[in-house]
């Protein structure tokens, strides 16, 4: 009880990205279908983006979207975000206008990192189904242990 | 050969969740990632206070992503690209090989004309709304939630639905194989061509400030908002592309027939 106060729920992110990472790994490693370790791979991939976006977290601060008057100019940013009461001491911005504070808003850094990750590994899995495709085209089956035996008869596909 | 793989498994999962205790506690705003090590300012504490008076636009999110590491967005995309090219040259096949056709399994009973009519209407009136919604999302993506990549899938969704509700002949009429190649390199050309412009006028690539000179009544820091919209809608031509491209090729075994 003592060890999930204090180690499991400060950091439940990372046990949740670590149990999906190895349930994807495990899909990889074992399974025999081609599609089957497409699938341990996409949650694989699902566990890192988890992991990355959870980091970016802060308690109380809102998503990095300042709020803005169009009609305004100059310092028409208005920080709204979070409910931090006291402002922090150490950050002082004296050479900006508009002074955001850094603590209100979501790290935007993961965010921007995941979003072009999630739209690559789409693709990259089309990569894949397409050439699982053209493997059963040429074999008649995704099981790798079947494939691996039609190779080894020199069974077709193969100009070797 | 399952038991080598669970322990293997086990063995790495523990080793990694033995880890955990010296990472920062979720939702610390002062981690390292989100407050930099030994009172230094993070990058990502740069881009949330100094974003707006860079490059007015709001969303920090596409501001980092457009400008401040445009570089990684412009080659994400020729990624994007390359995967589709890659599809194309797995799959594509030009019908030399005599495949019997298949006769297409179009329930022609009266129950199935009236899931047609069922699934056609709400298609009609739902797809108008996913476009329209995609390109808002595309075009707002600087000062609110969205952006090319957001964009350029619900606009690709928007054709795939078309294509699995009624046929990917109906698709391929409106979105033919030539249109999204061409337009696929029509985005990368938009990104590219916004760096190489700033190039011409004697800037680092991609250093959109100087495209003030080209754009009308606009400042350096508002040059550089409005040519993150361009290079996103340039993004966004590539992403829809591509995106109905792989379930083009994949549905139909790279005929770009009706599949099964």
């Amino acid at each position: 009880m003592e060890f999930i106060q204090n180690s499991v729920l400060p950091h439940f992110n990372y046990w949740v990205y670590v149990i999906l990472m190895m349930i994807g790994l495990y899909a990889m490693i074992t399974k025999k279908n081609l599609v089957k370790k497409l699938i341990g791979m996409t949650i694989f991939q699902t566990a890192i983006i988890l992991f990355y976006v959870s980091i970016g977290v802060k308690t109380g601060s809102t998503i990095p979207i300042l709020e803005h008057h169009a009609e305004e100019h100059g310092e028409a940013v208005t920080d709204t975000g979070g409910h931090h009461e006291e402002a922090p001491g150490e950050h002082e911005s004296h050479d900006s206008i508009h002074a955001v504070d850094p603590d209100h808003f979501a790290n935007p850094l993961p965010h921007v990192l995941m979003l072009t990750a999630i739209v690559v590994g789409v693709s990259t899995l089309g990569v894949a189904l397409a050439i699982s495709q053209s493997i059963y085209k040429d074999f008649g089956t995704l099981e790798e242990h079947e494939i691996l035996e039609k190779i080894k008869q020199g069974g077709p596909g193969i100009d070797v | 050969m399952k038991w080598l793989g669970l322990i293997a498994t086990a063995f790495t999962g523990i080793l990694l969740l033995s880890a955990t205790p010296y990472f920062p506690s979720f939702g610390d705003p002062n981690s390292p990632a989100n407050a930099g090590v030994n009172g230094g300012v993070s990058v990502s504490q740069y881009y949330i206070t100094e974003t707006y008076t860079d490059t007015k636009v709001p969303n920090i999110v596409t501001a980092v992503l457009a400008d401040y590491r445009g570089y990684d967005t412009m080659f994400e995309t020729v990624v994007i690209f390359a995967a589709g090219v890659a599809i194309f040259a797995i799959l594509r096949s030009f019908g030399g090989t005599t495949i019997p056709s298949h006769p297409t399994a179009i329930d022609t009973s009266v129950e199935g004309d009236h899931q047609r009519i069922i699934i056609g209407m709400t298609c009609k009136l739902i797809i108008p709304v996913i476009q329209l919604f995609a390109l808002y999302v595309v075009a707002h993506g600087h000062h609110s939630p969205g952006g090319g990549f957001q964009g350029g899938v619900i606009l690709g969704a928007s054709f795939i639905l078309m294509a699995l509700a009624k046929e990917l002949d109906t698709a391929l009429a409106r979105f033919s194989e030539k249109r999204y190649l061409a337009l696929a390199c029509v985005g990368i050309f938009i990104y590219s061509g916004f760096g190489l412009l700033c190039v011409a006028l004697e800037r680092n690539f991609l250093d959109y400030g100087i495209l003030h000179r080209l754009m009308p009544a606009t400042d350096e820091i508002m040059a550089r908002s409005h040519s993150m919209l361009g290079v996103e809608v340039g993004v966004a031509f590539t992403v829809t592309a591509i995106m109905f491209a792989i379930y083009a090729n994949l549905s139909s075994k790279g005929r770009l027939e009706q599949g099964f």
